[in-house]
């Protein structure tokens, strides 16, 4: 079987697995990091977002070998050793960005990746067109939004947003 | 998923050799492979990756713009190169799929494929783009050859696309509401092998030209110049989404808006 090595949240990892592993497989099954979750696994829903060498892309359509040497961020990767969450989680916490919490780790990924590409400023309709590949089945999209919004400035170092309504 | 025997060959001459068995399939992003093979409706022997190959990668020199076949999406789109020379391509990865898919999705996988409904195969053919493959060059009118169906023969490998700058090009589609794969989506361009007009999502044999369209608009390159030329619905899909009528009447809004967008 093969063997795959790689850097998960900052630390070395390594794992045999099928060639038909999937990355989110190998993350939840044999690394124990449960934080990803497996929505549709159809590709479609995005709950399973994770970052590979800085990508946001989907861990149920990816192949674990595929995998091999990346450096790979889960949602258990983002906040500090200490604790201190991630502004994303924080802003998350802040505007209620959630129901029932199973897209959340998803939708946190995305929404790092998406203000991080997004140096220059990020409008409510590139963030709702951002968040096209991920699924939210409580429809608690608006808070989404405005976590996202929330986030931007503290992300590129422009001081803390508004306080939440 | 069933499982198979996965090989990541370090030359396109390797590659090519696993890839003459008809066990075996190309991996290139695997946003419809992996799908395909989760859903068990293939079942190959062998899984070959494409990505250690060096496909990677764009190049515009001489009027020409040379996307490498392993190139993805988010990287045309955010080309500052394509975005100058061909800004119709760029902006029609940007819109593929979904980010994470833009991530990992890439030109020559989209290709290969054929999707009836992708966008690619519209810039391809309506560009007049040249297929560049491990044994030959093959132009787009006699490359795609019908749904999910190409000229590639096996063992074949497409390495790159080769496009010609246009003078003026635009990509308008219809994405179906739920899937985002277009309904319809329309390429228009006018550029050295002059005015082609190329549909996709519409079609029941996937991506072909619309000559009536293509003569208007070389008469006059305008969007009142496709007013009353009517597309037939014969032979387009009719689905939960739409019927052929329908498609038909999308195919010439979509049109028309492609060469407002175009100038």
């Amino acid at each position: 079987m093969p063997q795959v090595s790689l850097t998960v949240n900052g630390k070395p990892a390594s794992a045999e697995v099928e060639a038909r592993t999937l990355l989110v497989e190998l993350l939840r099954e044999k690394l124990g990091l449960t934080g990803t979750h497996v929505g549709c696994d159809t590709s479609q829903c995005g709950a399973c977002v994770v970052h590979v060498d800085g990508m946001a892309v989907k861990s149920c359509t990816m192949l674990a070998v595929q995998a091999d040497g990346a450096k790979v961020t889960t949602i258990e990767g983002l906040a500090a050793a200490d604790g201190t969450l991630h502004p994303m989680q924080e802003m998350f916490r802040e505007h209620h960005a959630l129901q029932c919490g199973f897209c959340t780790p998803g939708m946190v990924m995305t929404a790092i990746d998406l203000v991080a590409t997004h140096p220059d400023g990020l409008t409510e309709e590139q963030i709702r067109h951002g968040l096209e590949g991920n699924l939210c089945r409580c429809t608690g999209y608006h808070n989404i939004v405005k976590a996202i919004a929330a986030a931007w400035p503290l992300m590129h170092g422009k001081g803390m947003p508004a306080a939440a309504e | 998923m069933y499982d198979f025997a996965y090989q990541k060959p370090a030359s396109i001459a390797d590659a090519a050799k696993l890839l003459a068995d008809p066990e075996a399939k190309a991996l290139a992003g695997g946003m419809t492979l992996i799908p395909v093979l989760k859903q068990r409706l293939n079942k190959p022997a062998t899984v070959v990756d494409l990505s250690k190959l060096g496909l990677a990668g764009i190049t515009v020199s001489g009027g020409m713009v040379a996307i490498g076949a392993m190139t993805t999406h988010v990287t045309v789109a955010r080309s500052a190169e394509v975005k100058k020379a061909i800004p119709a391509l760029a902006s029609l990865a940007a819109n593929i799929g979904d980010r994470a898919v833009r991530y990992r999705g890439t030109i020559g996988g989209s290709l290969a494929n054929n999707d009836p409904t992708a966008d690619y195969p519209a810039a391809v053919l309506a560009l007049g783009a040249t297929i560049k493959t491990n044994r030959r060059s093959i132009d787009a009118d006699s490359y795609f050859q019908g749904m999910f169906a190409t000229a590639l023969e096996p063992g074949e490998i497409i390495t790159a696309v080769e496009f010609p700058v246009p003078e003026k090009a635009a990509y308008v589609k219809f994405p179906n509401p739920a899937s985002r794969y277009a309904m319809v989506g329309v390429f228009v361009a006018k550029g050295p092998k002059g005015v082609r007009v190329a549909v996709t999502g519409a079609g029941q044999n996937g991506v072909h030209r619309h000559t009536a369209f293509e003569q208007a608009l070389t008469k006059s390159w305008s969007a009142a110049a496709l007013d009353g030329i009517a597309t037939p619905s014969a032979g387009l899909n009719s689905d939960i989404h739409g019927s052929a009528e329908y498609r038909a009447h999308l195919v010439g809004v979509m049109a028309k808006r492609a060469v407002a967008a175009a100038g």
